[in-house]
C-alpha cells in the first residue's frame, strides 16, 4: 500500500446559473486501495472541517452497477480505466503527484446543477416517450421456456447492460446520446415482449432524443470506447435500421 | 412522417447516400482518367474524344445533375448536423479525450471536408469551367483540347502539390466516411464488418494514390 499525493482541479458551480469555474486542492496521504469516490470523499471531510462547502456529485451504490457517478476524469468520462464506472475506479491508477482534472458532463441537455452533479432527467423523458409493453409478461419464466434463440437472447441482455449513466453523451463530441437510445430500443426490438410497440417506440424516442438537443451520430466510436459497460456500436446501427424500418412500415 | 424528414437520423443518412454516391463518381472519374497515361498524340485524341464524350452525352449529363445534386446535398447536411451538434455542447471540456477513444479522421470530417470544398474548387475552376465556358482550343481532330490543359496544369510544382495534399485529406475523409456510411445505412452488422473495413480499406489507399500519380507522372515526364 503507497501513499498518495494529487493535485486536484475541480469544476466548482454553486448553481445552475452561476457561471462556474475550475478550484485547485491538494490531497495527501491517500490510499491507494480507495477508489475515486472515496478520494472525494476524504477531501470533501477535509473540506468540512475547515467549514468549505463540500464537491457535490452524484453516487449511490458503489458497486458499479446503477451508473450515478458521473464525471470527466482528465477529459475521459468515468476515467481511464476501460469498462469502469468511477466509483469502480481506484487510486492504484494514478502516479504520485499527478494532476486530476475533474469535470461534469458537458451536454446542453445535461445541464450542471452544482459542481459535477448534471440533470440528466432527459434520459428519463426519452424512456417515457418509449411507453408501455402491452404484454402481460407475468412472472419470471422458467430458464429456456421462451422460444428465442442463445444469440438473441444474448444480444437484448448486452443492450440491456445500459446503465443510463450518460458517458456516452459526455464522450461524444457531437453529444450524442445514440447509444443510450440504441441500446434501449434494441433491447426490447429484438425479444418478443416488445413486438406490439416495436414501431411506436423507436420513432418516439429518437425524435424525443432529437427535441431535447442531444447531437447526431458522426461513428466516432468514442461512446463505445468510453461505455463502462461497453455497449457495442452494432446498438446504433440497429437503431438506424430499425428507425428507417418503421417509418417506412407506417 | 414529418418527425421522420426533420429527424437527425435521417439527414444523416441522405448526407452518407450522397457520399457514397460520390465515391461512385471518384471510381468513374478515376478510370477515365487513366487515360492520361497514354502518351503522345494518340493520349490527347483518346483523351479529348472522351472529354467531348462526357460533356454531350445524355446519360452522363442525367449523371452529373445526379453529382452535383449529391455533392451540394452532402455540403448544405453535414453543415447543418455539424452546427446542429456544436450547439449541444455549449461549455467544452477543459481536458479533452483527443484521440484516446477515436481516430483522429473522425474527429476531423468537418474540416476535413471544408479542405477538399477548397480543393474541388480550385479543380473545378481549373478544368470543368475551363471545359464549359472557357476558351479552350482545339486539337487536330476537332475536339477541345482538355489534354494540353491539363498537361500544363500539372507541370506548375505548387499545382502538383495542392493535389497530393488534397488527395492526403481525401484518404482520411474516406477512410472515416465510408464506414460510417455502411454504419449509418444500418448495413455494418457483425457478419460484414470485417469485410466492409476490408473493402474501404483497399479503396481509401487505391483512389487516391492513383489520382495523386497522374500529376507526379504528368510533371516527372516534363523535367
Amino acid at each position: 500500500m503507497e501513499n498518495l499525493n494529487l493535485k486536484l482541479k475541480i469544476w466548482r458551480q454553486s448553481s445552475p446559473n452561476d457561471k462556474g469555474a475550475f478550484v485547485s486542492y491538494d490531497v495527501s496521504g491517500l490510499n491507494t486501495h480507495m477508489s475515486f469516490l472515496e478520494m472525494l470523499d476524504v477531501l470533501n471531510e477535509k473540506l468540512v472541517v475547515t467549514g468549505d462547502d463540500p464537491v457535490a456529485f452524484d453516487h449511490d451504490c458503489r458497486e458499479g452497477i446503477c451508473g450515478m457517478c458521473s464525471m470527466v476524469i482528465n477529459g475521459k468520462p468515468h476515467g481511464p480505466q476501460k469498462g469502469t464506472t468511477t466509483c469502480q475506479l481506484h487510486m492504484r491508477h494514478f502516479k504520485d503527484g499527478d494532476t486530476v482534472t475533474i469535470e461534469p458532463w458537458r451536454a446542453k441537455p445535461f445541464p450542471v446543477l452544482k459542481d459535477l452533479i448534471v440533470d440528466r432527467s432527459s434520459f428519463d423523458r426519452i424512456i417515457q416517450s418509449g411507453g408501455y409493453i402491452s404484454v402481460n409478461t407475468g412472472s419470471a419464466p422458467d430458464g429456456n421456456s421462451l422460444p428465442i434463440s442463445k444469440e438473441i437472447a444474448e444480444d437484448a441482455f448486452d443492450a440491456a447492460a445500459c446503465i443510463g449513466c450518460g458517458a456516452c453523451v459526455a464522450a461524444c463530441k457531437n453529444a450524442s446520446a445514440s447509444l443510450f437510445v440504441s441500446a434501449k430500443v434494441s433491447q426490447l426490438s429484438l425479444l418478443p415482449q416488445g413486438q406490439p410497440e416495436r414501431e411506436e417506440r423507436v420513432k418516439n424516442m429518437v425524435s424525443k432524443m432529437d427535441e431535447e438537443g442531444f447531437g447526431h451520430c458522426t461513428n466516432t466510436g468514442a461512446c463505445e470506447a468510453e461505455c463502462p459497460k461497453e455497449i457495442s456500436l452494432e446498438y446504433i446501427r440497429k437503431l438506424n435500421w430499425e428507425y428507417h424500418r418503421s417509418n417506412i412500415k407506417g | 412522417m414529418k418527425t421522420y424528414f426533420t429527424s437527425t437520423i435521417f439527414r444523416k443518412t441522405i448526407a452518407s447516400l450522397s457520399g457514397v454516391f460520390l465515391v461512385l463518381f471518384l471510381l468513374g472519374h478515376l478510370l477515365g482518367n487513366l487515360q492520361l497515361f497514354i502518351s503522345g498524340e494518340a493520349g490527347q485524341k483518346q483523351f479529348n474524344e472522351y472529354a467531348f464524350f462526357m460533356t454531350t452525352n445524355p446519360v452522363v449529363k442525367i449523371l452529373s445533375l445526379v453529382t452535383y445534386t449529391s455533392i451540394i446535398l452532402h455540403i448544405a447536411l453535414t453543415f447543418y448536423l455539424t452546427i446542429q451538434s456544436k450547439n449541444a455542447r455549449p461549455v467544452k471540456y477543459a481536458v479533452s479525450s483527443g484521440t484516446s477513444n477515436s481516430s483522429w479522421a473522425s474527429n476531423n470530417m468537418a474540416v476535413l471536408g471544408t479542405f477538399l470544398l477548397i480543393f474541388l474548387v480550385i479543380h473545378l475552376k481549373s478544368f470543368w469551367y475551363e471545359m464549359h465556358f472557357g476558351s479552350v482550343e482545339m486539337d487536330l481532330w476537332g475536339n477541345k483540347d482538355l489534354h494540353s490543359v491539363t498537361v500544363t496544369a500539372f507541370h506548375e510544382l505548387w499545382y502538383v502539390l495542392i493535389y497530393l495534399v488534397s488527395m492526403i485529406a481525401l484518404g482520411f475523409h474516406l477512410k472515416h466516411g465510408l464506414e460510417s456510411a455502411f454504419q449509418t445505412l444500418g448495413v455494418r452488422t457483425r457478419k460484414y464488418s470485417s469485410a466492409i473495413t476490408n473493402l474501404t480499406t483497399g479503396l481509401v489507399l487505391l483512389i487516391p494514390i492513383i489520382f495523386a500519380s497522374i500529376p507526379i507522372f504528368i510533371y516527372i515526364k516534363n523535367i
